[in-house]
């Protein structure tokens, strides 16, 4: 047994110190001064500091890795306000029984909510141990100095020295004021991540590199299509299989555990052999899948209005744009370890939420909370809501029938695509008018789904298994989501500075394909609309786009974030299109309030296959404050990237009957050859609040895509993804 | 009737059906975190091994083929002390978000350096053509394997 398993044994072992009170935290914070970031919702220093004698520092955060590099950035913050070296923090993550509970790690929040709150405790604790130590010295707070935690005066005495004597176990402050960036010696350095070594190496990194002892493996077997009713299948020709443990059908939920993992993977192919199943919903027309959408019933929300009177003589345009559902498509299908020991439920998951996983799942097994421990373990990157937390759900249904022993649950492949909740399928409807240059009317309305059907809501039970269960269990219903983070209004409210506008949310309340949260929620559509339009404005006004774009702002910080991508790629604003190449821009401040983005990306275009290829991107990026400049753009970048991929390949291919994405041939994404070289500028701001910046270039990449191709070919391509199909019928 | 394999330098008798996916026994038996399970159908690469040096799905390779064969994992490329110069220009280059599909592409990239050890850059894209990586990391990994290119010539 190497190290690191013995870790995951003992984060598994039951006698956990538990430092959190959480009812009496609840009952009294309505009481109580507000706290910055997560420490307003958790409240108590020890929740998230421990100095140990033995020269180390552990802090402790909600908020869970998933390969965007936050335990490194949030180790950064730590050590930086405690004046200790960086190596000596140890970061624990996103367990139910040991971290501060901060809800999902969603939305570009997690140096927000959870940097802030480390930044503010961990400030609180040096002032303590600093009190301590002046004590201990004889001397003045105030002529102390610390190095790597050691405090000098009269003397000196270390952080692990007064370890002992320092009690944290008391209410945040938050009076201890954080340095001021001037003093900044690891934030806003490039520190390597802590978790990549292991990865490069073989170290076990991942929830699929768990092994417990006596550790079964399950698979489990999906209806052919939404709904579907399983009628029968043929239990007797199972269990005959080789290493054949249990088969666990509730009602239509049905799975199996094996000794190995290869006859697991067997015996689900026998499964799907012999089951019979009935009935199920039908999906939508995907020919006319956006009319579809659009005449279901939705509830509408005036999200922003400003009014002005339109000159007589102004330029009327409108179009219609529209984005299809996208997948996740996670490289490793979701995975989980589920283990169901004297009536108590453990379960290691990749979910972005194990505190919201587990109220859902105590709800769905009828366990109280306390009875259920959810250990966050990484998975691949998810990007959003995938199958994580219903695969915990299936690992602990399939646990729950192997009574005491741990069960290993990997989806394969089709059941990931198959199954994950995608990103909706969206309409954005504009229209404007310019008028001397400018723009003087702008009407937007999107249309989408929702974009958040995670685990946590109040009323229903958001995990795919349980809706299967004999006594089946309801997701809960669409929900509006307020401004400015919204959901699929995210980013619908332009930020450009025009005299009269209108803004209208219809969030659709009937839920043909399974969807939730994907990367930037609606941001991604509503951006390449607004910024498509932008361009098609500029156009009408014989305007170069960004110098149009210039006109329409008055923020100096949003001015320059598109000045330093024109100059990066230096921008020329008399270039034309020769019916191939072109370049175009996007830009968004994400969500309104967070990491200023903009792009430029140049096209490609074969006017006889169709094919659009996007060789170079340049992006800037202000994020306020940067912890890890590295770190912010290997996520500026990734975003691109991926971004890219959405913008010219991706949609889930389905047929009246069920979804036809089950794999990498029908759901082709963006492959080493094709994709682009990515230039990346950043604005650091230190006097500024660090701003999320995981999901900020999304939407103004698809839109410098789709620009440059308007730009390229003088013709306009409104539907997402730009495929051959598409580009052909647009040139022709 | 067990199966011999040898891996990484090591013989190991492996109690599996010889039509078992290679993966599953460097996984599960051989408890050996590098080679990853991503599609089970060749599209992906996670899984991608090195037999007798060249870059192999594992996941399609049913270990009863290749008794007597030299398969090489992550793990059998270097360690964390004394890592290969494709794991150490990885790290450098911090060539991963995630990192799930990192061993395929390391091991992927082994089998082009040893027959081509001065790639261009285009010849790295087309190597790596057919592992796939989700986060969009895809400039790091090919300038750490052009910087192992570079640092062992």
């Amino acid at each position: 047994m190497n190290t690191k398993r013995r870790d995951f044994l003992k984060s598994a072992g039951v006698v956990v110190a538990f430092s959190w009170s959480v009812p009496t935290v609840f009952a009294q914070a309505a009481a109580r001064p507000a706290l910055p970031g997560s420490l307003g919702t958790n409240r108590m220093l020890d929740g998230w500091i421990r100095v140990n004698a033995a020269g180390t520092i552990t802090v402790f955060t909600g908020k869970c890795e998933f390969g965007q590099g936050i335990l490194t950035a949030l180790a950064q913050i730590a050590a930086e306000e405690l004046d200790v070296a960086y190596e000596r923090v140890e970061i624990v993550s996103a367990d139910t029984a040991r971290t501060p509970n901060e809800g999902q790690t969603a939305g570009s929040l997690s140096v927000e909510n959870s940097g802030t709150a480390l930044r503010f405790a961990c400030a609180e604790a040096r002032q303590i141990l600093l009190k301590l130590a002046a004590a201990k010295l004889g001397v003045a707070v105030a002529s102390l100095n610390v190095t790597d935690g050691t405090v000098t005066g009269a003397g000196s005495v270390t952080y692990w020295e007064l370890a002992r004597d320092a009690n944290f176990n008391r209410e945040a402050s938050a009076q201890a004021k954080p340095k001021p960036p001037a003093q900044h010696a690891i934030v806003g350095r490039s520190i390597p991540r802590r978790d990549i070594p292991a990865k490069m190496t073989g170290g076990a990194a991942f929830v699929q590199d768990l092994r417990l002892p006596g550790m079964l493996h399950g698979r489990v077997v999906r209806p052919p299509r939404y709904g579907a009713r399983l009628d029968s299948f043929d239990e007797a020709k199972i269990n005959a299989m080789p290493g054949v443990i249990a088969v666990v059908r509730d009602g239509s939920f049905l799975g199996v555990v094996a000794r190995r993992e290869e006859q697991a993977i067997n015996a689900r192919l026998v499964l799907i052999g012999s089951a019979k199943w009935s009935g199920g919903s039908e999906l939508p027309d995907s020919a006319k899948m956006y009319e579809q959408l659009l005449s279901l019933r939705s509830e509408d929300r005036l999200i922003g209005e400003k009014d002005a009177p339109v000159p007589a003589d102004a330029k009327v345009i409108e179009a219609t744009y529209h984005r299809p559902y996208q997948a996740h498509a996670a490289i490793a299908p979701s995975c989980a370890v589920a283990e169901f020991k004297d009536g108590k439920l453990a379960v290691w998951t990749h979910s972005q939420g194990v505190f919201p996983l587990r109220a859902t799942l105590a709800r769905a097994f009828g366990l109280p909370p306390s009875d259920i421990r959810c250990i966050h373990a990484e998975g691949a990157g998810c990007y959003g809501h995938n199958g994580a937390d219903d695969v915990a759900f299936d690992a602990a249904m399939l646990a729950r029938a192997v009574d005491g022993r741990p069960v290993r649950l990997q989806w394969m492949r089709d059941d990931e695509f198959k199954w994950e909740p995608y990103g909706p399928a969206m309409t954005m409807k504009v229209k404007g008018a310019v008028a001397g240059g400018r723009v003087v009317d702008w009407a937007f309305d999107v249309w989408s789904q929702s974009h958040n059907f995670r685990p946590g809501d109040p009323d229903g039970i958001n995990l795919l298994g349980s809706w299967y269960l004999a006594d089946a269990k309801r997701p809960g219903p669409a929900r509006h989501a307020a401004q400015p983070n919204g959901a699929g209004d995210r980013n619908a409210l332009t930020l450009y500075d025009f005299p009269r506008q209108r803004t209208t949310h219809h969030l659709i309340m009937d839920n043909p394909v399974r969807t939730s949260a994907l990367r930037s929620l609606g941001a991604h559509a509503n951006v390449f609309a607004i910024e498509s339009f932008m361009d098609e404005l500029a156009a009408a006004a014989g305007i170069d786009p960004v110098e149009f774009r210039l006109a329409h702002i008055k923020d100096e910080r949003e001015r320059a974030v598109i000045e330093a991508v024109a100059r990066a790629a230096a921008w020329d604003p008399g270039q034309k299109g020769d019916g191939r190449r072109g370049r175009g821009i996007g830009y968004a401040r994400y969500k309104t309030v967070a990491t200023y983005t903009a792009v430029i990306a140049e096209v490609e275009v074969n006017r006889t296959t169709g094919i659009v290829k996007v060789p170079r991107i340049w992006a800037s990026a202000d994020a306020g404050q940067i912890i890890n400049p590295d770190g912010l753009t290997n996520q500026i970048e990734g975003g691109v990237i991926q971004s890219a991929s959405w913008t010219l390949h991706e949609h889930v291919r389905f047929d009246r009957n069920g979804i036809l994405s089950q794999d990498w041939m029908n759901y082709p994404i963006l492959t080493m050859p094709d994709v682009p070289t990515v230039e990346t500028v950043l604005i650091d701001r230190p006097n500024e609040r660090a701003l999320g910046a995981g999901e900020a270039a999304q939407g103004p990449t698809a839109a410098a895509i789709a620009n440059a191709f308007a730009a390229a070919t003088g013709r306009r391509i409104r539907e997402l993804p730009l495929t051959p199909d598409r580009v052909k019928a647009a040139l022709a | 009737m067990p199966i011999s394999l040898k891996v990484n330098g090591a013989t190991h008798s492996v109690d599996a059906e010889p039509d078992t996916p290679l993966l599953y026994v460097l996984r599960n038996d051989l408890e050996l975190n590098g080679a990853k399970y991503g599609c089970g159908m060749t599209q992906c690469g996670a899984c991608t091994v090195l037999i007798n040096g060249a870059a192999t799905r594992s996941c399609v390779t049913p270990v009863g083929s290749i008794e007597g064969n030299e398969v090489t994992t992550l793990e059998g490329l270097g360690t964390l002390d004394k890592p290969h110069p494709l794991q150490k220009a990885f790290i450098d280059e911090q060539a991963a978000q995630c990192g799930y599909c990192a061993s395929g592409m390391i091991m992927t990239a082994a089998d082009l350096l040893n027959r081509n050890p001065q790639p261009r850059e285009a010849d790295v894209r087309a190597a790596l053509a057919d592992n796939l990586c989700r986060c969009g990391t895809h400039n790091r990994i090919i300038r750490a394997v052009l910087r192992a290119a570079k640092g062992s010539s």
